[in-house]
């Protein structure tokens, strides 16, 4: 089967960007996106000619390294699947396939189809985190958690950080994002001590970083691989109220 | 063998005495830094997987400033994250006789007494403080209805001591130390550099004292220093090309610390995981593993009948043959991961297999199903089921997942004392890119283990006892050793920009792969390993003369990183060849046929060969010295390991 591929090339953050066409790309049904891009760039390579650059590593769907948006879709038309995990079984021999970066100002193009992301990072730096110095925590079992809640954290906890939330939303909002790590943190006893600075904090950066508000697309949700519901959005938001009730008491 | 130039400093530094005290000791005994000090000094650790995160937020925690390295744009994605299946900690929460000393010994003994005694005992009494700290940080794993903490068995153990966050262990505890790593990044006592990579290790006066680095956005070369340098870097299974390592995951750091003297351990010590998606075309990129975990309910079996072509529902029990509880009825399905695979290797060459492929065993949950019902598998291992379902398109609740071994991890690795140094002064390693303590096999889950224990809780304070006796805050980049190591990168960078061949390196990566599996995988042979060192050396010389790298040094590159690490791994391919060669016994993950029992069973040589075999670079173009650490064994005593 052949392929026609659309691929969005930049040189760098400020250089002005283009597609850039590869006609008659041959590929397999049993080949993943990625390996059909690695078969273009090794042709590329063996031409002299740049390959196209776009992040990935575990190629398993989960260290949240690649993404693109693939005919208008973040991470393509997989249902609840990564780009690495998306296959050409979900083409069709004669498709043109148009890909782009994640487009949000938040996460400015670093070249291609790779964006900088480090505003995630700062989120979490901004609170996503219990603080409990090494060698200072008490028996693994000394606070039982039900098994309700430690599943509801744990879903919440999956989330991989790729960033396809924020491409798919029409605002880009990175609430889901943030909403999963203050979820996850918050349904746990561990987490109760910082919960109010914790979404404060979060939040703040969130803002300071120019992600857009949530205005309840849902969007984020359809594009999660991890099929992360809204319901966190709604978690963090009386997180919110709580914390600001808490900290307007004091 | 040639004789070497400079003798390695191989004192293990271990403690003597009863085994049960060494460590704290040992802990007594080493010198510390004043805590008023610890701030004068600063710390370089490259690699932020979960040895490098944890190490960096806990010495952060005491003090030091640390400045951290990976090349990936986020701490969160390193390798580590992909780990499915689970932890093991000796807590006997579950009453079922589990012990520090039974964790050891089983380490001991699944590492085919090839590991350090000390060291190893060490880990299995700090296995518990990390689940403690893992959950203490809010690490979600699976609970029971009670609320306690869940375990689950993994091979090589008769107890449940693997902890586990569904088939997510490892994003949740890399997750947890990333989250620690966080709020000292926050702080500013760790400075984090993204999309970094380490290419040389600077040595000032026999020590380490920083590293050279290229910045993958701009391809700008740049010098760090530091009182003390720690890789973190990870495991070198990408050797074979294909593995069930991410894609990013190379030995250069490895590599250019032994070539500043570090000496490299054990480097033919690679594990072949039983359980990964089989081999499915060209076209692909890597294997991907289902955990080990599914050997837990999962029952391993080939048709009787050599060449039966009929699909897996047709064969009715009768003709099946469950070799591995047929063979090790003791363990089952639950042996350690080197008999698991290459008893499917034995299947397979006897044309045992599976249709359609004929490269791989059966792993059917059918009886599990029936007895828990649909949905304790699914809880269980529903994501693994999905995973497998999307690569292949097949669903393991409706036929037996296919499976074949594939490389996973490296016990070998950099030679580390005790205290996890190398042989350079100043220079450590833990985590997956030392030689570690798994010896001559990894049993399942104890790599997260071993990664958690050397970056909480072994490395921040051993590491106490060589800074003490340094004079605090060296940050001399001028100095003539980091000259000339950036003058050695931009040569490097140069050479492979201006070569205008017409392979890319991945072609060269794949044919390294082939011959590496070929020559020196599952089954080794004397012949098989000879004929491939100048196969390793022809394929170095077309590397140098036929690759292509587009672009230009001095911006971003993926071709040029691709190409530098392939170069590397190519080097490296022929120590790992000779010590294969020069290890004339088989041991744990190493299998060479000469060296069999009469049922086939790894033949080890413990009057030769019970030590670790140490590598030492001698020059350009010089065979490598062959060191020796020997090994004694005063708690677990060597014997024949047997599962059945
Ligand atoms: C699919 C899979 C499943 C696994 N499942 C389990 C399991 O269930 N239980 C278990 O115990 N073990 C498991 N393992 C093994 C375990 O995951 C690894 O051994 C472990 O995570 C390695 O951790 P690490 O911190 O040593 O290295 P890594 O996580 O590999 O991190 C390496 C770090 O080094 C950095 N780095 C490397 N080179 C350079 C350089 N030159 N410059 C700068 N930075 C560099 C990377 O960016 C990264 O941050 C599994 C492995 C695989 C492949
Ligand atoms: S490459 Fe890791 S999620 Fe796709």
């Amino acid at each position: 089967m052949k392929v026609t591929l659309k691929v969005w090339r930049q040189s760098g953050p400020d250089a002005e960007g283009a597609f850039e066409t590869f006609t008659d790309v041959p590929v397999d049904p049993a080949m993943s996106f990625l390996e059909m891009l690695d078969t273009v760039n090794v042709q590329l390579e063996a031409e002299g000619k740049e390959p196209v650059v776009f992040d990935h590593d575990c190629r398993e769907g989960i260290c949240g390294a690649c993404g693109a948006v693939v005919n208008g879709l973040a991470h393509g038309p997989g249902k609840r699947s990564t780009l690495c995990q998306l296959h050409l079984r979900s083409f069709n021999d004669g498709d043109e396939i148009t890909v782009e970066p994640w487009r949000a100002s938040a996460f400015p193009v670093v070249r291609d189809l790779m964006v900088d992301r480090s505003s995630f990072d700062r989120i979490i730096q901004a609170g996503g985190y219990v603080s409990v110095r090494t060698g200072s925590a008490p028996d693994g079992n000394a606070m039982p958690i039900g098994k309700p809640v430690a599943d509801r954290a744990m879903e919440a906890a999956t989330c991989i950080g790729c960033g396809a939330c924020v491409a798919a939303c029409p605002n880009a909002s990175a609430m889901l994002f943030t909403s999963a790590k203050v979820s996850h943190l918050g349904l746990v006893p561990q987490g109760q001590a910082e919960r109010d600075s914790r979404v404060l904090g979060m939040v703040d950066q969130m803002d300071a970083e120019g992600f857009g508000g949530c205005t309840n697309h849902r969007e984020c949700e359809a594009a999660c691989p991890k099929g992360i519901g809204v319901e966190y959005i709604a978690q963090l938001n009386r997180d919110l109220v709580r914390a600001n009730l808490g900290s307007a008491a004091k | 063998m040639n004789a070497p130039r400079t003798p390695l400093n191989l004192d293990s530094k271990a403690p003597d005495g009863p085994i049960e005290t060494a460590w704290d000791r040992h802990r007594q005994a080493i010198r510390l830094v004043n805590p008023a000090n610890k701030r004068k000094y600063t710390v370089i650790v490259v690699g932020t997987g979960l040895a490098g995160a944890s190490a960096s937020a806990t010495l952060a925690q005491l003090g030091y400033n640390v400045e951290a390295f990976c090349f990936q744009d986020s701490p969160r994605r390193a390798h580590s994250i992909a780990a499915q299946g689970g932890i093991n900690a000796a807590k006997n929460y579950q009453n079922d006789g589990d012990s520090v000393y039974r964790l050891f010994y089983d380490t001991v003994k699944g590492g085919d007494f090839r590991a350090r005694e000390q060291n190893v005992y060490r880990l299995a009494q700090v296995s518990v403080d990390i689940i403690d700290q893992c959950v203490a940080q809010g690490v979600p794993f699976a609970r029971d209805y009670g609320g306690m903490l869940a375990n689950r068995s993994f091979g090589g153990a008769l107890v449940s001591r693997t902890f586990y966050a569904r088939g997510q262990t490892g994003q949740q505890l890399l997750l947890g130390a990333y989250s620690a790593l966080s709020e000292q990044i926050a702080k500013g006592k760790v400075k984090m550099h993204t999309r970094t990579e380490m290419l040389e290790v600077v040595v000032v006066d026999g020590k380490a004292k920083g590293i050279v680095v290229r910045d993958l956005r701009t391809g700008a070369v740049r010098s760090h220093a530091a009182d003390a340098v720690v890789l973190a870097t990870g495991g070198y299974g990408n050797v074979f090309y294909f593995a069930t390592n991410a894609k990013g995951c190379n030995v250069t750091a490895a590599w250019r610390a032994y070539k500043k003297g570090a000496g490299f351990a054990n480097p033919c010590f690679t594990q072949i995981h039983p359980t990964c998606i089989p081999f499915m075309g060209e076209h692909q990129s890597k294997l991907t593993l289902m955990s080990e975990s599914l050997r837990n309910d999962g029952r391993v079996w080939v048709p009787k009948k050599q060449g039966d072509t009929r699909p897996p529902s047709q064969i009715p029990d009768a003709e099946r043959d469950y070799y591995l509880e047929r063979i090790y009825p003791t363990f089952g399905n639950l042996v350690p991961r080197d008999v698991a695979s290459r008893a499917a290797k034995r299947m397979v060459d006897e044309g045992k297999t599976v249709v359609p492929g004929g490269m791989g065993v059966y792993l059917d949950f059918r009886d599990a199903i029936a007895r828990l019902g649909r949905d304790a598998v699914a809880d269980r291992y529903g994501n693994l089921f999905e995973m497998y379902e999307r690569i292949t398109g097949d669903s393991p609740f409706e036929t037996p997942m296919k499976i074949y071994p594939a490389s996973h991890y490296t016990m070998g690795g950099l030679w580390v004392d005790y205290n996890l140094m190398t042989t350079v002064p100043g220079l450590y390693a833990v985590g997956e890119a030392n030689f570690s303590d798994h010896g001559a096999n990894r049993l399942g889950a104890s790599a997260l283990m071993q990664g958690l224990a050397d970056g909480y809780f072994v490395l921040p304070y051993t590491i106490g006892d060589f800074l003490a006796g340094e004079k605090a805050g060296f940050d001399d980049t001028s100095h003539a050793a980091f000259k000339d190591a950036e003058k050695a990168v931009a040569q490097r960078t140069d050479t492979l920009m201006s070569l205008s061949g017409t392979k890319s390196a991945d072609h060269f990566h794949r044919e390294l792969g082939h011959l590496m599996w070929e020559h020196c995988g599952m089954a080794r042979t004397k012949e098989g390993l000879e004929a491939a060192l100048p196969k390793v050396a022809d394929l170095k010389e077309r590397f140098w003369a036929e690759v292509n790298v587009p672009g230009s040094g001095d911006t971003l590159n993926q071709a040029l990183e691709r190409a530098g690490r392939v170069a590397d791994f190519i080097e490296f391919g022929e120590v790992m060849v000779r010590d294969a060669l020069t290890r004339e016994e088989s041991c744990g993950a190493h299998f060479r046929e000469e060296f069999q029992t009469a049922d086939n069973e790894a033949r080890r040589d413990d009057e030769n060969f019970q030590h670790g075999a140490i590598w030492a670079y001698e020059g350009e173009g010089v065979a490598p010295s062959r060191h020796i650490e020997p090994l004694e064994f005063r708690y677990v005593k060597p014997s024949q390991r047997s599962y059945k």
